[in-house]
């Protein structure tokens, strides 16, 4: 049990496939204009992530080492599309903010880096916590970078607006707003561990 | 079949400089950041990646329109769209090691790469949900498939090359050290997407 909490905790700040890994980018810059577009994918991201891992770690006995990347491709795809049917069928306007970044989850590399780095050759049990801790820490990032993006570029957050009079930076709203929070959060990230291992 | 001379004008604009892949669709951003140390990997590398996507981008259309769309079955369009690029470079670097082993050395490394790129599969995808209406072909809609797979690998070509250009040149600066190397580059690419927001509004 203890192993468990241990794999699923390691996703969440010690091992971040964001900020640690630096994987995944393209859906995070994409998808963060506003907050609940991060939540989104990061649910969807996370589905796909524990659908994989489980199904990955049962059969990965049977799957010749040599082919295996293409086994895993066509799993990771599988989830992938019970993912955008649900999204279509039950929240169109989410499908439709997220729009072609939904079926891009596929090429999306933690959920492959995981598939290739631990579902492959860990138990069951632990393969899905480690995908719960994995998707949890990309949802978590998501938010970080879309509050900070949907707060300075629109003046809200959750589409309610916090302080009156605040003039919002359009900017951050743009594509080009992204790529410099994501930029100066990773400076931070990095400051933040040179600081540990000076002391 | 008509094609108007407008509308690949538009794709092209739209394509290389409006809505370029890597600073406004963030498409294919981890190889951006990755290989453009130096210009000429990242030119390799450009070039492996605009080939793969123009193949792609012919490739899924057949798919696409004579066997997905016959047989009722576009829900299964990621999966069948990842596994023919997958397959599909696999070939050509087997092809390229075979009778080309000069060509295999100067890109060999970078075409597996590539079949995680997520510009390729979302020029497939975007090829679909801008050429087909309903379950049918637009007019035209092979040519400007095909046109936009060559026009998106302008784009990635050019960017990779400015980005490029610029990292090599600030090898030689003293830049502080948590901001060196990814993060530099991230806020080098967000200044170059700024520059980008320029041609917005450009239509004919």
């Amino acid at each position: 049990m203890k192993k468990l909490i241990g794999e699923f905790l390691k996703g969440l700040i010690k091992e971040n496939p964001t900020f640690v890994l630096a994987l995944g980018l393209c859906p995070t810059l994409a998808v963060s204009v506003s907050v609940s577009n991060g939540i989104g994918m990061g649910i969807a991201a996370t589905f796909v992530l524990i659908g994989s891992n489980m199904i990955i770690s049962l059969v990965k006995n049977i799957i010749p080492d040599k082919i295996r990347i293409p086994c895993f491709i066509v799993i990771i795809a599988t989830f992938v599309t019970i993912t955008e049917l649900f999204m279509k069928a039950y929240s169109p306007a989410l499908d439709r903010a997220l729009g072609i970044y939904v079926p891009l989850i596929v090429v999306n590399c933690i959920v492959l880096g995981r598939a290739e780095a631990f579902a492959q050759k860990q138990s069951v049990l632990s393969s899905i916590f480690d995908a719960l801790g994995m998707g949890l820490g990309f949802t978590l990032a998501l938010i970080l970078i879309s509050s900070i993006r949907e707060f300075i570029g629109a003046g809200k957050i959750l589409g309610f607006t916090l302080i009156k009079g605040f003039e919002p930076v359009f900017v951050l709203g743009m594509p080009s707003g992204a790529l410099l929070v994501i930029g100066l959060l990773l400076a931070f990230f990095n400051l933040l561990k040179m600081r540990k291992t000076c002391k | 079949m008509q094609i108007s001379i407008a509308q690949l004008l538009t794709i092209f604009i739209s394509a290389v400089f409006v809505y370029n892949v890597i600073l406004s669709r963030f498409l294919g951003l981890c190889s951006f950041i990755a290989i453009s140390k130096e210009t000429k990997p990242a030119l390799a590398m450009s070039f492996a990646v605009m080939f793969v996507i123009v193949m792609s981008s012919i490739l899924t259309w057949f798919i696409y329109r004579y066997l997905l769309i016959p047989f009722n079955l576009t829900y299964l369009r990621t999966i069948s769209f990842i596994l023919v690029i997958a397959t599909f470079v696999q070939l050509v670097e087997m092809a390229i090691r075979k009778f080309a082993p000069a060509l295999y050395r100067f890109f060999g490394i970078y075409l597996p790469l590539i079949t995680v790129n997520c510009a390729v599969l979302g020029v497939a995808v975007l090829n679909v949900d801008m050429f087909f209406l309903n379950g049918k072909a637009l007019p035209g809609s092979f040519v400007y498939s095909l046109f936009q797979g060559i026009c998106v690998g302008l784009g990635y070509t050019l960017a990779m090359l400015l980005m490029s250009g610029i990292r090599e040149r600030l090898d030689l600066c003293n830049v502080p050290k948590p901001v060196k190397d990814f993060p530099l580059a991230f806020v080098i690419a967000s200044i170059m997407s700024l520059a980008f927001m320029g041609f917005n509004g450009f239509k004919f």
